[in-house]
């Protein structure tokens, strides 16, 4: 079973990089972009084939790993 | 006072750290790799110096944080051992929530090295003591990663606290935006554990310790570090 972990900047987290490529999509013109956010998606290939589990599992990777929570959200998607 | 510096793969400032240390309390740390799983016995100062453990993969620190040895620096931080991060050190002990907060990009983007200029916000730490609260100093900084970051709760308990160990500073030793290259919060350039036994900061104190690297500005820190050990 595939799990997709989204890991995003909280609100309220400065995210330079996400303004700085706002700001190179103003310069090749494009209007009309409000903020720009970055993060990660990580895919993970589970042996586990219950989907409950599955979210569980992922879940704890997420807090555990793949997200700092303290500046991190994160969400986990079933494939 | 036996020392102990911690090896990451990836990590670089391992050997200036050793000098410095050595320089201030006349003993040789030992050098440890990561895949240990305990520390050697009769540990009194545990270092993570700086560098760029893991390749900075994921983020910074986050995978030196989940070392082999980290458990035994935890437990070693539970009973009141005495730890020093700089640089990526500082972002390894945010990550393995040995201090609060984290480490974001800088505000700016680009890698920062240059010299800054440090304040010491208090003399209440085994790493400061040497220093007179207001007192300035110069110090290497080296880093994409030292905007400090933490939730309003976390900072007004660390200015109530006094746990802030480090401000940046202009040359008249005024917080000043323009001095906060970083982007951090509070011009937060180091932070003390509520025990005041763990220190993280972002720039290079073990960069200046003797006149042939430019200047002795950092040498007060591991003066400090051999002061609180010898009253000890």
């Amino acid at each position: 079973m595939k799990a997709i972990v989204t890991v995003m900047p909280r609100a309220g987290v400065l995210d330079p990089e996400g303004k700085a490529i706002g700001h190179a999509l103003g310069t090749l013109g494009f209007g009309g972009v409000g903020e720009v956010r970055t993060g990660k998606i990580i895919e993970l290939d589970l042996s586990e084939t219950d989907p409950a589990r599955a979210r569980a599992q992922a879940e704890d990777m997420a807090r555990r790993l793949l997200a700092n929570t303290v500046i991190e959200s994160f969400r986990v998607e079933l494939a | 006072m036996n020392a102990v510096i911690l090896l990451f793969p990836g990590t670089n400032r391992e050997r200036d750290m050793a000098i410095a240390l050595e320089k201030a309390t006349g003993r040789r740390p030992t050098i440890l790799f990561h895949a240990e799983t305990s520390l050697p016995a009769g540990t009194d100062l545990v270092v993570l110096p700086g560098g760029f453990s893991h390749g900075d993969y994921l983020r910074c620190g986050a995978m030196a944080a989940r070392s082999p040895i980290m458990p035994a620096v935890a437990a070693f931080a539970a009973q009141g051992g005495h730890i020093l991060g700089v640089c990526n050190g500082f972002q390894i002990l945010t990550e393995a929530q040995l201090l609060p907060g984290a480490l974001l990009r800088n505000a700016a983007l680009r890698f920062l090295s240059m010299d800054c200029t440090l304040r010491v916000e208090t003399s209440a730490s085994p790493f400061t003591g040497r220093w007179q609260k207001g007192a300035t100093f110069r110090a290497p900084m080296a880093h994409g990663d030292g905007n400090y970051f933490a939730d309003d709760a976390t900072l007004e308990a660390l200015e109530k606290e006094d746990r802030v160990a480090f401000r940046y500073v202009d040359e008249a030793g005024a917080p000043t935006e323009a001095a906060n290259r970083n982007g951090a919060r509070n011009n937060i350039a180091g932070i003390l554990s509520e025990n005041r036994r763990i220190l993280g900061m972002m720039p290079h104190p073990e960069d200046l310790v003797d006149p042939l690297m430019g200047g002795i500005d950092g040498l007060p820190l591991f003066e400090s570090i051999a002061d609180a050990f010898a009253r000890a």
